[in-house]
Parts: C-alpha cells; sequence; structure tokens
C-alpha cells in the first residue's frame, strides 16, 4: 500500500493523450481510465480474463509499432498473468508500457492481501525478465519524471505505482466488448462492422 | 512432377493466402514443422507464449489493432485457456486455435486421456465451432475454412489434429 493517488496517477498518464492505445484490466483501472480521458474509443477495458490485459497489449505493440500502447491494471491481475512478463521479453516492443496500481490488496472482493503485499517485488520480477525500463512509483516528488518516462522511454516500460487502498466512485462505462472492439477498430483502423 | 507437399506446408500457404503475419504457440512435436516454416518466413512475427492462457489474449490484441494471426497448442494446453476464452465470447472477437490433439489416438500416458475424451465437448459447450480432422489431406483446408470463419464471421473456432495425422509419442518401457 502506497501513498499515491490512483485517479490522480492514471489522469497524468492519460489525461488528453488521445493517441494512446489502452488495455485496461479488470475492476478499477478500467474506471481510472475512463474517469482519465472518457469512454474513450481506443480504451478496451477486461471485465474478464483476468491477467490477460498486458497480452492484448502486447498483441496491438507488435501490430502497431509507432503507436504507444499502455496497459493498466491491477497488482492481483498482473500477478495472475505474471508469466506475461517473460512473454512480453521474447519480443521487446518498444512502444509498450505496464503501468501496474499496486495496493497489495484484492480490494473488490474484501481487501485479502495479494502477494505484493505479502512483499514480492513487482518491479524487480519485471527487471529480472529484462525490461529496460522497470521501477516502484511511490514517492509524489518522482511523479513528473516517471510518468514521463512511462508515456515516452524506448521500452517496454514497467511501473508498479504504489497507490492508497481508496476505491474511487466508478463512472459511466460500457462492458460490452462487442461495442468496445467495433469502436475500437473504427477508430484505429476505420474499419466498419461486417 | 513436383514432390508431394507436407499437410505442413500447405498449411504455411493457406497462412499466406489468408493474410496470416503473427504465430503464436506453445509448442508441440505435431506441429513443429508448420512453426519451423513459418519462423523461417521474415514477414511473420512468432511469438512463444509462457501459458496457453495468453494465446487468444495476444491475437484479439493483435486484431483490434490491425493483424491477423493464429494460435497453435497442444491438446493439453486448452484446458489453460477457458477463462480467458471469455474475451473472445464476450466480444465475438475471432479466433483460430489449432490443437494438436494428445489423449486419443494409442496415447501412453493417461494424464493426457480425460482431455483427449472431452476435447471436441468443452470447446463445443464455451461456443466455438469445433472441427476434427483425422485424415492428413483434410488438414489444411479445415484450417483455411476455420480461417475464414474465424475472420469473415468473427467466429471461435478450434480445428483439432487428430494423432493420426500428428504421429502418436512413443513410450518405452
Amino acid at each position: 500500500m502506497g501513498n499515491l493517488d490512483r485517479r490522480d496517477i492514471v489522469k497524468r498518464i492519460l489525461g488528453g493523450r488521445d493517441d494512446i492505445l489502452v488495455v485496461t484490466g479488470l475492476g478499477g483501472a478500467g474506471y481510472d481510465c475512463t474517469a482519465a480521458r472518457g469512454d474513450h474509443d481506443l480504451n478496451f477495458c477486461m471485465h474478464g480474463a483476468m491477467g490477460g490485459a498486458p497480452i492484448v497489449a502486447l498483441g496491438m505493440a507488435l501490430a502497431q509499432p509507432s503507436r504507444r500502447v499502455i496497459t493498466v491494471l491491477g497488482d492481483g491481475d498482473m500477478l495472475m498473468g505474471i508469466g506475461s512478463l517473460a512473454t512480453i521479453m521474447t519480443k521487446k516492443p518498444d512502444n509498450l508500457a505496464v503501468v501496474v496500481l499496486d495496493n497489495g490488496h484484492y480490494v473488490e472482493t474484501g481487501n485479502q492481501l495479494t502477494a505484493s503485499g505479502y512483499g514480492v517485488d513487482l518491479a524487480g520480477m519485471a527487471q529480472a525478465a529484462g525490461f529496460p525500463v522497470a521501477f516502484d512509483l511511490a514517492d509524489p516528488a518522482d511523479v513528473d519524471d516517471k510518468v514521463r518516462r512511462i508515456q515516452e522511454s524506448p521500452g517496454p516500460v514497467f511501473a508498479c505505482v504504489k497507490i492508497t487502498g481508496d476505491q474511487p466512485p466508478t463512472v459511466p462505462k460500457t462492458r460490452d466488448a462487442s461495442y468496445m472492439k467495433l469502436r475500437f477498430r473504427k477508430a484505429l483502423l476505420g474499419v466498419l462492422p461486417t | 512432377m513436383a514432390a508431394e507437399r507436407s499437410w505442413a506446408e500447405e498449411t504455411y500457404e493457406v497462412f499466406k493466402r489468408n493474410e496470416i503475419e503473427i504465430v503464436t504457440y506453445v509448442p508441440e512435436g505435431g506441429v513443429k514443422d508448420l512453426i519451423a516454416l513459418c519462423d523461417a518466413d521474415p514477414d511473420m512475427t512468432l511469438v512463444p507464449l509462457t501459458n496457453e492462457s495468453e494465446g487468444n489474449c495476444l491475437l484479439a490484441g493483435a486484431w483490434l489493432a490491425g493483424k491477423r494471426g493464429v494460435f497453435l497448442m497442444q491438446g493439453s494446453g486448452a484446458g489453460n485457456c477457458i477463462n480467458n476464452f471469455g474475451l473472445n465470447i464476450a466480444g465475438r472477437l475471432p479466433l483460430l486455435t489449432v490443437v494438436a490433439l494428445r489423449g486419443s489416438w494409442g496415447e501412453g500416458n493417461y494424464w493426457m486421456i480425460y482431455q483427449g475424451r472431452t476435447m471436441h465437448r468443452i470447446f463445443e459447450d464455451i461456443g466455438f465451432k469445433v472441427y476434427e480432422v483425422d485424415k492428413v489431406e483434410d488438414a489444411a483446408p479445415t484450417i483455411e475454412a476455420g480461417l475464414k470463419m474465424a475472420y469473415n464471421a468473427d467466429a471461435q473456432v478450434a480445428v483439432i489434429l487428430s494423432q493420426r495425422l500428428t504421429g502418436t509419442k512413443e513410450f518405452k518401457r
């Protein structure tokens, strides 16, 4: 558990950045990204397939090497797909950033500790997998610099943001994956539904 | 007369005809020739997975951003995928997975047999169109039919290759 405000950090990363392709994990991450830049055409929010968001983002990064792709997910979600750190590093896409919002708890299911909450070092795992940029973001004084590295550094970038355990209110957003897929492809590729 | 082509060569040509640019897999001996053919093609990106549960997610992201792929795995990996297939089911995202079945024809490892018995039904129960292939000459045409269904209809398709086609692993006493 940290001291940073999840909504504030995600807004700094995504606010006004309409060009970034975003994949969110389950739970709060989708609402944080929606609060940051609206129910956006280029947000794809997972509401199942826990652990899969970083790999969806890897697929996007490989298909669109000139676009920044950022996945935002909770620590429990990252742990479920922890093997994806190894998979990402088989391809090393320099346009991909993984942002973990780490409160050390499964907040939605009753605040049980995650492995991160027990002390497992997620950024250290990313570093060991070979991520050229991997860091914790815990100190408010580092926010400007580290947000810029998430947005711009040649990656893959891994950022573990130490957030408070607060659950901000939800914001209106769709959970319909068909709708998200159609609007995503229309906005990015100009492809209409078949 | 040209030498007879293998099912792997025919399937590689099917991939090229259908604009497949990404091939992702957890390796399986039965499809190793196909993996090698794709790996030798500089226009194809091969992504080896840590766990089969990643395969449909990778191809979902690639397709959302404009590229088509195929997911190859061994039958024993299919069980790892069930929860993440929810992404394809919920969003009707296209997927073709080619599964080299274990636990069916002459299997020598009992740990594999329950999946050999239930694979077809599991895929069907979660909403996939399932093709089973027993004869080598049917492999490439069936994979092509599956690809067209997946990418023209946003369907979820599994092509299950029998060990009669991919070969049965030998166990020695």
